[in-house]
């Protein structure tokens, strides 16, 4: 039973976050959920000198307050023009922390106010506190709270759609029909506020930029549509959030540092094996369109001396090597993959286009012309020959060998 | 004071002061360059090398501890580096993600630590928080040689990081691996970074990293000067934080410092000459002036040219108004304009505009010849 209310809490606590974490990436503000998470506690010192309380609601409260002040503090350093804006968080929340450790340390040395737990938080313990009415055991606490959150997320992000996707991708746009991106800066960074306060109660900070930031992340890699995205980016994160908890279970480590280090696989996996866009299909992609690439080069050579009186050197192997600037290894690999094809033939060490591989030529050049893409216009462009030259006319001048490919 | 006389205040304050100096010259670079939350991300990947160091090692040598903390910080710049440079993935998130996976990681090891018997992590904690008021003077060492290390590279590579911190395309171009000189600034900043775990701690780090720079910054246009501000920002700001937390007492060393570092970047900020605050307020109100002025001056000058024999022109006619208020507010413009030369004053309240005043107009392309007259 407590396992589970620790996932349905991790879940909740990580859709809560994915939701606001989106349009901070987007935005390119994620730093910003770092500085909140630090100078919360700030807020926490301040509203316990007041109330003297540590379960005081009013704690949660000036956590929140000190969250928008971070990054109002944060954007009037940033209006100076004086240092760019990462400078600016980098500048705010070490002050702002370190005024939290002094009064701490000075003044409530004696109050339970554990800097490490607020800090790191543990989820394991989330469960302990219960919400109990009449007498009668509701649930754990922050399952109500982040509950809670998660609600009036999910109801800023439909009631605003249209606003944040605008003051997203085009803040000039906005401004000229009327909305203010500033208020929408503000609303999304009190949502971000609120959320980073109750989740950090239950999962410490750390995960709190892992939660906010990594699923949304991965989820970015996958998708360019912004409503697939905010819901991928939940789905993600409780997947993360399941993964850690079981994974933290097995070895018996950390519940939370393990769920940010799901978070943070995840996003890995995705970047390396991603389908279209990962460091993996990229290699893939690009080896493909040089193979591709030296394919056409070594036929248009061939083509291009094909019954040039020197055809008999200038489509020997060595000769192609020479001018192309081609490894010989290369040239025989690529000429061996091309018989194969049944585009050329190899007649005592020339090599003769087949009728396959001249419309296969034929082919690819109306493909150019298709998109636009002239080679001959760029040769000319590049090594300014004369377009009788470039001309793919059967006879050619002997002085072109080099000139041209 | 016994403050100066004690020993162990001499031994941190030393030790503030050298990592300051350190930490504020490189800091310069970073800042610059728009990186400055890189020394966050690197103190928070820290924590897993130190732990797997502790793991690998068991002992509590703290040398072994930063050659961990040195492995895990260059590792995590160049994960934040490859996934900005391989995808859509901006360098604030990917060091959103690093930070917090490593950290998370650094957690998790540090609970399968604890499970370890008898093994002994007192120093292992004083990474994360950081507690200067326990420095030996073998860290004082430590620091020294680090800071000496660091000053000698920065002198040897000046050309080279000062061409790829402002112009890397440029830096390309002329023939500088880009590649190679962005490793040796990151491999600087993981070391000053990693250097200073122990005295500030993980989170207050970065502040040693960024602040000095940013205030350095408004003094000066030059990067040398810049450097060298921020180097004597961060000493000052370690050795005065110092002796405020040891001469208070319950007062932590590392917020000392962070906030002696936040009011000179407050001061940098307000008084710097040029790009100041308080210089940007004052030279604002004075253009707002002098344009003000100009205006009044214009008026006569077209006020004269309106008549063949020039004679001076009341106050009303030259503001164009009844109304009191802005009478007065004319008034004292030509007062001070008949100080400056530019008109004179005929009898009461008449003005009109002087040689000198008209050449002002000219050499300010306000009006296009110097002789008047009708046309």
């Amino acid at each position: 039973m407590v396992y589970f209310e620790i996932q349905l809490i991790a879940v909740v606590v990580v859709a809560a976050c994915a939701i606001p974490g989106t349009f901070l990436i987007l935005r390119q503000m994620s730093m910003m959920t770092d500085a909140i998470s630090h100078t919360v506690l700030l807020g926490i010192v301040l509203a316990f000198f007041v109330t003297h309380d540590l379960g005081s609601p009013l704690l949660i409260a000036g956590a929140a307050l000190m969250g928008l002040f971070t990054v109002y503090f944060t954007e009037v350093l940033n209006r100076t023009k004086q240092m760019s804006e990462d400078s600016a968080i980098g500048i705010v929340f070490p002050f702002l922390f370190s005024i939290a450790i002094l009064l701490i340390s000075m003044l409530a040395k004696n109050v339970h106010l554990d800097t490490r737990c607020v800090l790191l938080g543990e989820l394991i313990f989330a469960p302990s506190q219960r919400l109990v009415v009449d007498g009668a055991d509701l649930g754990p606490r922050a399952l109500y709270t982040m509950g809670f959150i998660l609600l009036l997320n999910i109801g800023f992000v439909v009631i605003f759609f249209k606003e944040l996707k605008l003051t997203t991708f085009d803040e000039n746009l906005a401004v000229a029909l009327g909305f203010s991106p500033v208020i929408m800066h503000y609303a999304l960074m009190s949502i971000v506020s609120i959320t980073a306060v109750g989740a950090f109660e239950a999962v410490g900070s750390v995960l709190v930029i892992a939660f906010m930031i990594g699923p949304a992340a991965t989820a970015y890699l996958l998708t360019k549509d912004i409503k697939k995205l905010l819901i991928l980016s939940v789905l993600i994160g409780a997947a993360n959030a399941i993964a850690g908890f079981w994974l933290a279970m097995w070895i018996d480590v950390s519940i939370s540092g393990m769920m940010a280090v799901v978070t943070g696989l995840s996003f890995g996996l995705v970047f390396v094996f991603g389908k279209d866009n990962g460091l993996v299909a990229i290699a893939r992609r690009r080896r493909q369109q040089a193979k591709e690439f030296a394919d056409l080069t070594m036929l248009f050579h061939i083509f291009r001396h094909e019954n040039s009186p020197r055809a008999e050197i200038e489509n020997g192997i060595a000769t192609i090597s020479k001018h192309l600037n081609w490894k010989e290894t290369k040239i025989e690999a690529r000429a061996a993959d091309l018989i194969g094809r049944g585009f050329l033939v190899k007649e005592n060490k020339k090599l003769i286009l087949t009728e396959a591989g001249q419309s296969f030529l034929a082919l690819s050049r109306s493909k150019e012309r298709a998109h636009g893409f002239h080679f001959r216009n760029l040769l000319r462009k590049i090594a300014f020959v004369p377009t009788h030259l470039t001309s793919l006319k059967k006879t050619v001048p002997r002085n072109v060998g080099k000139l041209s490919v | 004071m016994n403050v100066f006389s004690d020993y162990t205040t001499q031994i941190v304050a030393l030790g503030a002061m050298l990592l300051g100096i350190s930490a504020g010259m490189l800091g310069s670079f970073v800042v610059l360059k728009k990186e400055a939350l890189v020394g966050d991300a690197i103190s928070h990947s820290a924590l897993p090398g130190i732990c797997l160091a502790f793991m690998a090692f068991g002992a509590k040598d703290t040398n072994l501890f930063l050659f961990g903390a040195v492995a895990a910080g260059l590792l995590s710049i160049f994960v934040v580096k490859t996934v900005v440079k391989y995808s859509k993935i901006k360098f604030d998130s990917a060091l959103a993600i690093i930070l917090s996976s490593f950290f998370g990681l650094g957690l998790v090891l540090m609970t399968y630590i604890q499970r370890i018997p008898n093994s002994n992590q007192a120093g292992m904690e004083k990474f994360i928080f950081g507690q200067a008021s326990t420095m030996l003077k073998r860290e004082v060492y430590e620091l020294l040689a680090v800071g000496v290390v660091l000053i000698i590279l920065i002198i040897l590579f000046w050309k080279e990081l000062k061409l790829y911190v402002f112009n890397p395309e440029y830096a390309d171009s002329l023939g500088f691996s880009t590649r190679k000189i962005s490793f040796l600034l990151s491999a600087m900043t993981v070391l000053a970074v990693v250097a200073g775990l122990q005295t500030v701690g993980v989170i207050l780090m970065s502040a040693m990293l960024v602040s000095p720079a940013v205030g350095a910054r408004q003094w000066t246009d030059r990067l040398s000067i810049m450097v060298l501000l921020a180097g004597i920002f961060g000493g000052l700001s370690g050795l005065i934080g110092t002796l405020i937390s040891s001469s208070v007492r319950n007062m932590p060393t590392g917020p000392a410092i962070v906030l002696v570092l936040s009011i000179f970047v407050l001061i940098s900020l307000v008084f710097a000459p040029n790009r100041g605050l308080l210089w940007r307020q004052i030279r604002h109100y004075q253009n707002v002036k002098s344009i003000g002025r100009d205006k009044v001056l214009m008026n006569l000058y077209y006020l004269s040219r309106q008549h063949e024999n020039e004679h001076a022109h009341a106050i009303e006619a030259i503001c164009m108004s009844c109304d009191k208020k802005i009478e007065k507010q004319y008034r004292q413009i030509l007062e001070k304009l008949v100080e400056m030369g530019y008109a004179a004053q005929a009898q009461k309240d008449c003005y009109v505009i002087t040689t000198e005043g008209r050449n002002h107009l000219t050499e300010n392309g306000l009006i296009k010849e110097a002789n008047y007259g009708l046309l």
